[in-house]
């Protein structure tokens, strides 16, 4: 029930209102209402039941990354 | 470029936190059982076996974070009952419609005739009610913290735009009381939090802090995708390992510290908290939903449609061990209907009832329990 998915946004509508935005191949036009920060094209946001509730920390995104590939690097080295 | 859903799935990546959190453990001699608390996690622990993955000392007790399966009979009832008026059209979303009331669902009602729709965003709601000006529609709003700002957009936009035959039948509930209900039993067996992604999105990290502070229990948010709670699970061992207790947040590329502002400030205009409300499971639990504040009394369905809507109670099948489970003192196959005189199809408790319910979901997934 609580699914919130991250789509990027392509294209916002001249009152700001609305954006259309892509997720693997799917684009939607999507309510940015709810968004309390400023998005632009290019920028990743999260998607509850249609509605933009957060932009997207790429940076914060990409340190988690970084974690994750340093754990599969033990695993890898383990059982090597 | 960074793929924001699969490359927090990596296999690899979780089995290197989960080689590290059986390090730690037992390094550590910890033991320790944590509860994810939203039914998105449960669903992908079961899908992708993450229970399987972790040493047998480490254990997920799966919370009360289904809205579906949480609303008790009585309220699916009334939206039955709304349903069966002949000036009227139902909305609801997804998987609300096969909740079975103490007679009959939604799906059956439908199935009867009634004019019952299910929508994939609550905005549609509005478009019904504009297109249907000789109805009364009722929008069935169910949802935890992530789902109410949208309702509560939908209200603002019903108000602005003059529509009379829109009404709103709430059912919104609150993540921090109802953990505070099961912690309030003191022989819950809950070691640590995993802490819900959306929903944390919507209220910031912060809401959680008094778990950390007052039950002393560390508390890591986490994102949605399997290796998110991997993570987090690593996050919890470690703080355990580390003799910290902490409020930390995995999911740190969508939840901040005190959320959604604008979506709050929505809520709160409409919104108040309820006095008690009735939790499948748990049962009452006081302040733990939000209804709509009397100067909408217009809007709300459950005033406007008073005189049909009796209080009904209904208790779940006497060998149901859903509020045990829903604990963590008990799971699913310890429970003696699971799997036979309970399935998906004919839910005799909570946690089966959606797919984000924990019997529902090892059900699914062959888990035995």
């Amino acid at each position: 029930m609580c699914l919130a998915v991250p789509f990027k946004i392509l294209s916002i509508a001249e009152d700001g209102k609305n954006a259309v935005a892509e997720c693997m191949g799917v684009k939607k036009e999507i309510s940015l209402e709810l968004m309390d920060s400023e998005v632009s094209p290019g920028d990743y946001i999260l998607i509850h039941v249609g509605l933009a509730i957060r932009k997207i920390n790429t940076d914060a995104a990409e340190r988690t990354l970084k974690d994750h590939r340093q754990m599969a690097e033990i695993y890898r080295q383990m059982n090597s | 470029m960074m793929d924001l859903l699969k490359d927090f799935k990596n296999p690899e990546s979780m089995k290197g936190f989960a080689r590290e959190i059986e390090r730690l453990s037992r390094k550590y001699s910890l033991q320790a059982n944590f509860m994810e608390v939203c039914g998105g996690h449960t669903h992908v622990i079961a899908r992708y076996s993450l229970e399987q993955l972790l040493p047998p000392e480490i254990r997920f007790i799966h919370g009360p974070g289904c809205p579906v399966c949480i609303l008790p009979k009585g309220r699916v009832d009334h939206a039955v009952i709304l349903s069966e008026r002949k000036d009227t059209i139902v909305v609801t979303v997804g998987d609300m419609i096969r909740v079975p009331g103490t007679e009959k669902s939604l799906e059956k009602a439908r199935s009867e005739g009634r004019d019952i729709r299910t929508v994939y965003s609550p905005l549609e709601a509005l478009e019904i009610a504009k297109s249907s000006t000789e109805k009364k529609v009722i929008y069935f709003a169910i949802g935890f913290e992530t789902t109410t700002p949208s309702t509560a957009l939908i209200i603002e936009k019903t108000i602005q735009s003059g529509l009379k035959n829109l009404f709103f039948y709430t059912n919104h509930v609150l993540v921090p009381p109802v953990l505070e209900a099961i912690l309030s039993d003191s022989t819950h067996k809950i070691g640590g939090f995993i802490a819900p992604s959306h929903v944390s999105v919507i209220t910031g990290s912060e809401v959680y802090r008094p778990l950390c502070e007052k039950h002393g229990l560390p508390v890591v948010v986490a994102g949605f995708e399997s290796g998110d709670i991997m993570q987090a699970v690593y996050m919890l061992v470690k703080q355990l390992a580390e003799k910290r207790c902490e409020l930390e947040v995995q999911y740190d590329r969508c939840v901040t510290e005190n959320g959604n502002i604008k979506s709050q400030d929505l809520v709160s205009r409409y919104f108040v908290l309820e006095e008690s409300f009735e939790w499948r499971g748990p049962g009452f639990i006081e302040k733990s939903s939000l209804r709509l504040r009397d100067e909408y009394d217009f809007l709300n369905a459950a005033v406007v449609f008073r005189e049909y809507l009796p209080e009904i109670h209904t208790d779940d099948h006497r060998l149901c061990l859903c509020s045990e489970i829903l604990k963590g003192k008990k799971r699913p196959a310890d429970c003696r209907v699971f799997r036979t005189r309970c399935t998906p199809d004919n839910p005799l408790g909570a946690c089966m009832v959606s797919g984000e319910g924990a019997c529902a979901a090892y059900y699914k997934y062959g888990r035995t329990g």
